[in-house]
């Protein structure tokens, strides 16, 4: 059974024609060509395919299609376009948060998922904002400070 | 003017890439009429396979096996052996063997395929755990002792001294099986380009993907080539593994002759892929009536599983690191690889140190406390110094800083209040731990093995562009060695490009392992810019190369193992406090302060990141990293909610210094460190929570549960 779902996504009216029970996370990567959204765990337990759905983090391999119709979706695609997105990119550039890469694409929506709604949060807070995202390489001490980093120089931003 | 120090931070080569999401992994590329592919694997441990039901293939769908490898081929991975085959052929030895791969356009089609393949088996008894293996349950598969390995290096004679000693004090350290989790899956696309195999893949050591499969394939090396995508991590996990991704590949393209992806899923990464060898480490240590050492008889068994792979290698680092940082007069360390009939064991960072390092700082820590004194105490009465002999009668040619990086650790942690003040089972306590690494590969395997060479061209455009087989998994390899060349030229950093290796293109500098591609490689790319600087004038494209040159005077002897087994080492010292829940045995880890010498930091905030990076995963292999293994279903905790890695909310904010320690053999004075970080916190932290519950802890790891039934009954 397939059927239309219409979501906006990265600002942009979409529609997709499928199994409503098709992950958004092969809709994305497959049908869309949106592959900065990466897939570890396929379980819901990494994050590494996170994005924001109505501006709230989830993790795309966990969402059934029939729960994005109407909604907007917003991938590392569109979040690089914006100057929240380029202030997060630069910090975790710039405070070492990058080692294999293969995480960050999740952690940089959860960093905004996080500064949107607290634009100036302790390291704890931090801590907290990423616990739905594992890293393997970097023990995360680094990706905590650059998004502090990037909450501090992008005063005003969020 | 000053220079900057080499160690002041840039940017990484790979961040913005990879920060939005613009980088592409293997995952993430679509080939012309790329078909997918999925293994089917032995469900039993050890058995003969009495028949393979195959479901009807649909058109354009394929089943290959060990009968379609070409005229000439070999069922043969050649890793360090030839003993590894590409697909199991009459017996299988365990739960995951690769029996074919299932090729086809649409994954839900090899998915329902695989699910109808019915094979049937005549089942032989398993041995899983080392004690089964070294007793031959089921009978012996590898020779007539199920060993893999079995050799003895002596100092002085340990029998002697045993047998006068005033006390002898025996113990027994286990370490479980650690998964690497990268978060990226093992991937690869193989596809043919006229008379070319070519195999795209996510791996550390191209150069080893090729040697594996050239004999399967029956090709001289040129015909196959091998190009590396980005790799999400690795840590160990693709230095022979990609190996067995690549085989079973090139086969079906050869018969199939479009580009075919294999991506396994995360429980297919968990459940069918190598891992670290579990471990038992037992010792007899002699002591005088006053307490001094006098010598330690180790004996080190290591898992190795159904395959040999590089379990020999893995085994002499950890027989040659059995003694840590302490000098011991007299030593005999005897080491065995035991097959079993589990997935095979394989390189996992670190790389067999770890095993023996964990050992033998918990052993040092029971010796402590069997005299009373504090555990540091004793351990800083026996740290290595310049000339000192080690287990191979070689001598440590560092000048050994473990004094400074002591102090350093001491004053950050407040370790000496705080270990006076936390009681035995207050529920507090903190733990330390030293450790070692030995740089780049074991005795003389750069002469003998690995005759690495490295390449640089500065092309037409101006642009230098290094050209060797290393890669970047993640731990900024590119970003080193692109700012070794930069700084040796003169040139700005944007001057210099280094890609991810194809076979074809670049310099075989050995596989990106043994903590060796900055110190080995480096030193090397240092060589080839010091000549292209000299030659920088010439018009048009230079080429320079330069190739590994011993340094004289560190003398090995492969055969007997004796001498130098590493010409320096890498040094670090962690210090771990814990608070121990008296209800329900959770652990909470309150600081985590760290010193080591890496000789000279290409960069610090790399590094920093390696040394973060590789203390979490030591912690999470202590505390939390718990997989267990059965003869009937082989791993049990195979995907991310079972199997549990850090998160960030399981460790705290981390303290890590650096000493400075030129090493006069690295480039810019720097030694390997990727290895080094992982070696000691797990130590550290098994000495707190043993403080904080007053209860000797010997084996690893221990979750809540287990910490509970071993304070409920005793070690």
């Amino acid at each position: 059974m397939v059927r239309e779902i219409q979501f906006r996504l990265n600002g942009k009216d979409v529609s997709v024609i499928c199994d409503p029970l098709k992950r958004l996370l092969d809709v994305l990567r497959e049908d869309l060509g949106m592959v900065g959204t990466k897939e570890a765990c396929g379980e819901g337990e990494c994050g590494a395919c996170s994005v924001l759905r109505d501006g709230a983090i989830v993790t795309t391999c966990m969402i059934p299609m029939g729960a994005v119709q109407g909604c907007e979706i917003t991938t590392i695609e569109g979040l690089r376009e914006t100057e929240r997105g380029k202030c997060l990119i630069e910090a975790f550039a710039d405070g070492g948060a990058v080692q294999c890469g293969f995480c960050i694409p999740g952690m940089v929506i959860a960093a905004e998922s996080l500064l949107a709604s607290n634009p100036h949060p302790t390291n704890e807070q931090i801590r907290h904002g990423i616990s739905g995202n594992l890293c393997r390489c970097t023990g995360y001490d680094l990706i905590v400070d650059s998004i502090r980093l990037a909450s501090e120089r992008g005063n005003g931003l969020w | 003017m000053r220079e900057t120090p080499i160690g002041t931070p840039i940017r990484r080569l790979d961040a913005i890439s990879k920060a939005s999401g613009t980088q592409m992994y293997l995952s993430d590329y679509r080939f012309d009429g790329m078909l997918y592919s999925r293994m089917v694997r032995s469900t039993v441990a050890r058995g003969r396979i009495a028949a393979i039901n195959m479901p009807p293939l649909p058109d354009g769908y394929y089943f290959i096996t060990h009968k379609d490898i070409p005229e000439g081929g070999v069922n043969e991975l050649y890793m360090i052996k030839k003993d590894y085959r590409c697909f199991a052929e009459g017996d299988v030895r365990y739960i995951g063997e690769t029996i074919g791969l299932l090729v086809g356009p649409d994954r839900g089609v090899l998915l329902d395929l695989e699910q109808g393949i019915v094979i049937e088996y005549e089942e032989g008894v398993p041995s899983i755990s080392i004690e089964e293996g070294l007793a031959c349950k089921g009978g012996p598969f590898v020779g007539d002792r199920n060993l893999f390995c079995d050799f003895t290096i002596d100092k002085g004679n340990i029998d002697e001294v045993l047998a006068k000693a005033y006390r002898v004090v025996e113990d027994e350290i286990n370490t479980g099986w650690q998964e690497h989790v990268h978060l990226e899956t093992n991937a690869a696309v193989a596809e043919k380009e006229g008379d070319k195999f070519i195999i795209n893949i996510s791996c550390q050591c191209p150069f080893y993907v090729r040697k594996s499969v050239a004999g399967l394939m029956n090709r001289p090396f040129e015909d196959i080539i091998v190009r590396q995508t980005t790799t999400g991590g690795a840590f160990g996990g693709k230095e022979h593994f990609p190996d067995i991704l690549a085989g079973p590949l090139l086969v079906a393209v050869n018969k199939i002759g479009k580009p075919i992806q294999l991506v396994f899923d995360r429980h297919e990464d968990g459940a069918f892929s190598v891992k670290r060898h579990p471990s038992r480490t037992r010792f007899k240590t002699a002591l005088d009536k006053d307490g001094n050492i006098l010598g330690m008889d180790i004996d080190v068994v290591y898992n190795a599983g159904a395959y040999e792979s590089c379990s020999y290698v893995v085994l002499q680092r950890g027989v040659f690191h059995a003694a840590g940082v302490y000098t011991i007069p007299v030593t005999r360390v005897r080491g065995r690889a035991v097959a079993t009939n589990t997935f095979p064991s394989d390189a996992f960072r670190g790389f067999g140190a770890p095993q023996t390092l964990f050992a033998i700082e918990v052993h040092m820590c029971h010796l402590a406390n069997e005299l009373g004194i504090d555990p540091l105490e004793l351990k800083k009465r026996y740290f290595n110094k310049k000339g000192d002999i080690t287990v191979t009668n070689g001598h440590i040619n560092d000048t050994v800083v473990l004094s400074e990086m002591l102090q350093q650790v001491m004053e950050a942690s407040g370790y000496a209040q705080k270990a006076a003040t936390y009681k035995p089972g207050s529920g507090k306590g903190i733990g330390i731990s030293f450790y070692n690494h030995g740089g780049a590969f074991t005795g003389n395997g750069e002469q003998m093995i690995i005759k690495a060479k490295a390449k640089l061209h500065r092309r037409a455009d101006g642009i230098v562009a290094i050209l060797v087989g290393s890669t970047e998994m993640g731990q900024g390899l590119q970003t080193a060695l692109a700012k070794i060349v930069a700084r040796v030229l003169d040139v700005d950093q944007d001057r210099v490009v280094y890609d991810n290796p194809d076979t074809s293109c670049v310099a075989d500098s050995g596989p990106t392992v043994a903590s060796r591609s900055t110190m080995i490689v480096g030193k090397l790319l240092e060589r080839a810019a010091l000549e292209m600087k000299e030659r920088w004038e010439e018009p048009g494209e230079i080429i320079t190369q330069a190739e590994y040159q011993h340094p004289e005077g560190y003398p090995w002897d492969q055969s007997t193992f004796q001498g130098d087994a590493y010409i320096t080492y890498g040094w670090g010292v962690c210090a771990v406090e814990v608070e121990v829940d008296p209800l329900t045995r959770e652990v909470i880890t309150k600081g985590v302060w760290s010193s080591h010498d890496v000789g000279v930091p290409i960069d610090e905030l790399v590094v920093k990141g390696q040394i973060h990076g590789g203390i979490i995963q030591s912690l999470g292999y202590a505390a939390m990293e718990k997989l267990e293994n059965t003869a009937k279903k082989g791993f049990k905790q195979v995907g991310l909610s079972d199997y549990i890695i850090p998160t960030s909310m399981d460790f705290p904010a981390q303290t890590a210094t650096l000493v400075h320690n030129p090493y006069p053999y690295g480039p810019f004075g720097a030694k390997g460190m990727g290895e080094l970080v992982f070696n000691g916190a797990s130590a550290a932290f098994i000495d707190a929570v043993s403080r904080a519950v007053d209860t000797e802890i010997r084996s690893i790891p221990i979750p809540p549960e287990t910490l509970t039934e071993l304070m409920k009954h005793g070690a």
